[in-house]
């Protein structure tokens, strides 16, 4: 038996506070009035008063509305019936199809006992060559892509989604521009992936509290399905909006903010999520690349600076393409090694070189002179923008490697790069 | 003898309840979800008959209303043979077997006894009846792995207590009685099992002694540069991406003590999976057995719940301090105790204490030195010298060192290995900055030669700061020698390549080596004709370094490798000066 109640006491933010007896911690709650119905959840039980998160925000609620509790935390229906199919941030239906019911799983459940995950070991090609070379995408991991907006990230994550090896792609969009989530549609379309697709999307003017509750969901599947024994690709774009979402909500509930108004537990609820990233012993893999845009390109700001800490490296794109310096996957370690043995070499010789290239460009714009050296760091730089930089490239690995051996061959001797002896020996291209 | 109180209000991990009678500070509850499942927690604050509790798990699902048990005991431990190679959560639940248990997520609400009960230890008594005995006395032995186990008297005992009876030499479950003890008429039965409060250091020693052994790492940036001492203690600052985790995790295989303790406090899970899935299949050089039958992991990682993560650390150094007490050099990893100081925060926050700097409570520095201090040497009641060595990550917030977790820290600590950003983007590892960083220890070689390296290094980089603004050309060719040659230091010996099977572990005779010849670069008086030429010796001796850091010890290829180095220095500049020319 359903009870109601409708007498709320206290409208505030996104929160209303009402007195309810019964009421299980984070239990779900629906507030129905002339406004409309919507959700809400249980964020805090003070004896008598609970306080309700409501979804669709509280404009419009009257202190009148009928409030019922529904006895369990928030549940999203699972099955292979997701396919093709887009929803809000809250779980509707955003494709005019009909709702789902059957097989409810409980949203945002515990967290995975570190001892059934696997190391991750399996490289997810992108036939991108700053990824694949230089930066390996790894099955499990969880990588965000700190950015500005204007950058081409959301390009950038369409391309990975497409290219990459996966059985169940899921996109996740917060905040998202209206034609942001239409982007994602069409390409998901264009490249005839999107049967094994399922999209989550909150805009950026949906109810701010949907936004909070897009990653949980989309994540819940993501894991459900990996359990399953599938390899998922989840798709995050972007966390920032997420986060802000966490402060507004922090702060209506009068929380001691600890920088810049986040809540002190932002690490915390950020690693919750990222964390969702596994390789099961005994199934599939979740992995997650996550957007995260920098206030003000700082990447000090208390968002990219928490995500950089909990995710297993950072992909930086700046001037449209992923930068050298600081992108970095700390997974690559475990893949890198069994690809070809002139990978890591190729790996950071390239890098040290692109750095001094960048130095003796400092110099010419400084006007000193250029000694024999700095003319074959910056003929090397150009090279190396031009034929492995280009994020809209589209080569192999092994091809790449090569096209690294001979930008090198082009402008330096053998001992100039720092490559250890045996493998310039094997590699270096003979000249004709 | 317990309590049962009713639930008030629930907010986040932070449940208050109504309590009639005593409540003890720190005390263990457990509040009873309306489905029976009972979920641990820990008193932390008592406001007249209103308890303040932190829940080890998630609150989801409890009610006001709800009944809450309150007991007496304090947050404790199961110490005991069985502990070493063991994987376990901030709360000592042993994970694998949870695992078999429960399934692949952690529901709330179960425990497990950290010490398998099945498992039966080879015993061989030590005292006999008769023997006066006192708190942590030596009762008996068991062997685990390769150390010898000693079954103590109970920590807790008061005063002088006589043995009453031993059980004779042979195999036996932890749980079992191996001895009885007895006081003015009292007896007392003693097992394998002992159990000590995580918030009380623990510690039945003589006394504390100076720290005077170096802690050999087999990083030569460590332990030639900036040592660190067995008993002492250190912390590594740094940004995200400049390898903290990476350096704690190559500590941990190559530091050569008798057990390391690794606490993955709030990190990634990953970095645990890591550990316990290689650990298996390395072997540890000293003892030929594998690397993981010398470690504990604690590992309550960034999705485990807060109030654990707090708990956690404790819960390893109490380890830590437990097998100092039998005789061994132990070394704690924490990574990292900002996720620590952060979880602090969060129940600051939700008991809404006035809060200091970026809303860090005003104790955390004490809790900081608190949990440093617990480290140490020292001299144990038969004589015998052991240590505990703290070795801690700090993830500042924006890699700013100024914030309060790591100032905090540097207060306590004997050395600072701070990592940069600059030196981990030029792929510079490990990325620990060889002028900010400081050791207050002594280490492997002479301190006034390791001084004499430094000044190369600060030396070097002055002169290429210089060189940015006044250009190569404007720099004489001096000083372009001296920034030559501290650049081969910082490459050829600072750095060190974790992938390489040799160069990853640099041993003392290997360092003392190199040191002496890179010593002798830096002494020595090349005379260049100009820069390209200086530039291009510089290449070829790097690149000869290289090899020998690659080449196995005390094999003639070695040999070879140090004859090509010698031939740049003596051969030389002319040879060279053809080369450049050709």
């Amino acid at each position: 038996m359903r009870k109601y109640y409708n007498r709320i006491d206290k409208i505030a933010g996104n929160v209303a506070t009402l007195k309810a007896g019964n009421v299980g911690y984070e239990e779900l709650a629906e507030v129905e009035g002339r406004g409309g119905r919507s959700f809400a959840q249980v964020i805090r039980v003070n004896g008598e008063d609970v306080s309700l998160q409501i979804f669709s925000g509280t404009r419009g609620v009257s202190t009148g509305d009928k409030v019922s509790f529904l006895g369990s935390a928030m549940r999203f229906s699972f099955s292979d019936n997701l396919f093709g199919r887009v929803f809000t941030g809250g779980g509707a239906p955003r494709d005019g199809r009909t709702a789902l019911s059957d097989n409810l799983v409980m949203v945002g459940g515990p967290a995975v006992n570190p001892a059934v995950r696997l190391m991750p070991h399996r490289m997810i090609p992108t036939n991108i060559p700053m990824i694949d070379v230089f930066n390996t995408l790894v099955e499990g991991q969880k990588l965000p892509i700190f950015s500005i907006p204007g950058e081409p990230y959301n390009e950038l994550l369409a391309r990975i989604a497409l290219q990459a090896e996966a059985d169940v792609i899921i996109l996740g969009g917060m905040g998202l521009k209206y034609d942001e989530y239409l982007y994602f549609k069409n390409r998901l379309e264009e490249g005839g992936a999107m049967s094994r697709s399922i999209l989550f999307i909150h805009t950026a003017s949906d109810p701010v509290v949907e936004c909070l509750q897009t990653p949980d969901i989309a994540l819940t599947v993501a894991e459900k399905f990996a359990e399953q024994g599938k390899r998922v690709l989840c798709l995050l774009t972007d966390m920032t909006s997420f986060a802000n979402a966490l402060k507004e909500i922090a702060i209506t509930m009068e929380q001691i903010p600890s920088n810049r108004g986040f809540p002190g537990d932002l690490y915390s609820q950020l690693a919750s999520r990222y964390e969702k990233a596994v390789v099961f012993e005994d199934a599939g893999s979740v992995t997650i690349m996550a957007v995260t845009t920098m206030p003000g390109d700082d990447v000090t700001h208390p968002v990219p600076d928490n995500t950089g800490y909990i995710t297993e490296g950072q992909f930086y794109v700046k001037g449209g393409v992923i930068e050298p310096f600081g992108s970095l996957s700390r997974l690559k370690q475990l893949v890198n090694g069994k690809t070809r043995d002139d990978h890591r070499a190729i790996m950071d010789g390239c890098i040290q070189l692109y750095a001094k290239c960048r130095e003796a460009r400092e110099k010419r714009a400084m006007g000193f002179e250029m000694s024999g050296w700095d003319h074959k760091l910056l003929k090397y730089g150009d090279l190396f923008e031009s034929k492995i930089m280009d994020l809209s490239l589209n080569i192999p690995l092994f091809d790449a490697l090569s096209m690294c051996w001979s930008i090198l061959a082009d402008c330096f001797e053998p001992r100039e790069t720092g490559i250890r002896t045996n493998l310039a020996e094997k590699y270096w291209p003979k000249k004709a | 003898m317990s309590l049962t109180g009713k639930i008030l209000t629930i907010y986040g991990n932070m449940v208050t309840a109504e309590v009639d009678g005593a409540i003890r500070q720190n005390a263990v509850a457990y509040c009873r979800r309306s489905d029976g499942v009972r979920l641990m927690s820990e008193i932390i604050r008592i406001r007249g008959n209103r308890a303040d509790m932190q829940v080890f798990e998630l609150t989801r699902g409890l009610k006001a209303g709800d009944e809450v048990e309150i007991t007496d005991e304090l947050l404790s431990l199961e110490l005991g043979p069985g502990l070493l190679g063991q994987i376990y959560d901030g709360l000592q639940n042993p994970l694998p077997l949870l695992a078999r248990k429960v399934g692949r997520f952690l529901e709330p609400g179960h425990y497990l006894p950290a010490l398998d009960r099945a498992k039966k230890w080879a015993f061989t008594p030590v005292a006999k009846p008769g023997d006066r005995v006192r708190a942590a006395t030596n009762l008996g032995r068991v062997p685990e792995g390769i150390f010898d186990h000693f079954v103590m008297a109970p920590f807790d005992l008061a005063g002088e207590w006589t043995v009453q009876s031993v059980k004779p030499a042979g195999d036996y479950p932890v749980d079992a009685e191996v001895a009885v003890l007895e006081q003015g008429g009292q007896t007392r039965s003693v097992t394998m099992i002992q159990r000590w409060q995580v918030r009380i250091p623990l510690g039945f020693y003589e006394t504390r002694l100076l720290p005077t052994t170096p802690l050999v790492t087999k990083q030569r940036i460590i332990d030639t540069f900036f040592p660190i001492m067995l008993g002492g203690t250190y912390c590594i600052p740094g940004p995200f991406g400049a390898g903290k985790t990476v350096l704690q995790q190559i500590t941990s295989r190559h530091a050569e003590v008798d057990i390391v303790i690794v606490a993955a406090c709030g990190e990634r899970a990953g970095e645990v999976v890591e550990t316990l899935r290689e650990f298996p299949h390395l072997t540890d050089p000293r003892t030929g057995k594998t690397l993981m039958e010398r470690t504990i992991i604690i590992c309550n990682t960034s999705s485990m719940p807060v109030a654990a993560r707090e708990s956690s650390v404790y819960t390893a150094v109490t380890m830590g301090e437990y097998y100092r007490q039998l005789g061994l050099n132990v070394l704690l990893l924490a990574d990292s105790t900002s996720r620590w100081a952060q979880a602090l925060r969060e129940m600051s926050g939700r008991l809404e204490e006035i809060p200091g700097e970026e809303a860090f409570p005003a104790y955390l520095e004490s809790s900081i030195a608190r949990f440093y201090e617990r480290g140490g040497v020292v001299k144990l009641p038969d004589g015998r010298v052991a240590s505990l060595t703290i070795g801690g990550a700090v993830s500042p917030a924006g890699g700013n060192f100024e914030e309060p977790v790591t100032q905090g820290t540097l207060k306590v600590v004997g050395a600072f290995l701070g990592l940069s950003y600059a030196r981990s983007y030029a792929r510079r590892f490990p990325a620990i900055d060889p002028l900010d960083s400081w050791s207050k220890y002594t280490g492997l070689i002479d301190g006034k030669k390791v001084a004499g390296a430094h000044a190369f290094l600060k030396k070097g980089k002055s002169i290429y700061e210089m060189m940015q603004v006044v250009g190569e050309e404007g720099t004489a060719m001096e000083d372009f020698v001296v920034y030559l040659k501290s650049e081969l230091l910082d490459t050829v010996y600072l750095q060190q390549n974790s992938f390489d099977d040799i160069d990853a572990a640099c041993p003392p005779p290997r360092q003392k080596k190199l040191f002496e010849m890179v010593t002798e670069v830096l002494a020595h008086p090349f005379s260049f004709t100009d820069k390209e030429q200086a530039r291009d010796l510089f290449f070829t001796l790097t690149e000869r370094f290289r090899n020998w850091n690659y080449t196995a010890w005390d094999t003639p290829a070695l040999k070879d490798a140090e004859a090509k180095i010698r031939e740049c220095l003596t051969a030389g500049a002319a040879q060279t000066k053809e080369a450049s020319h050709a």
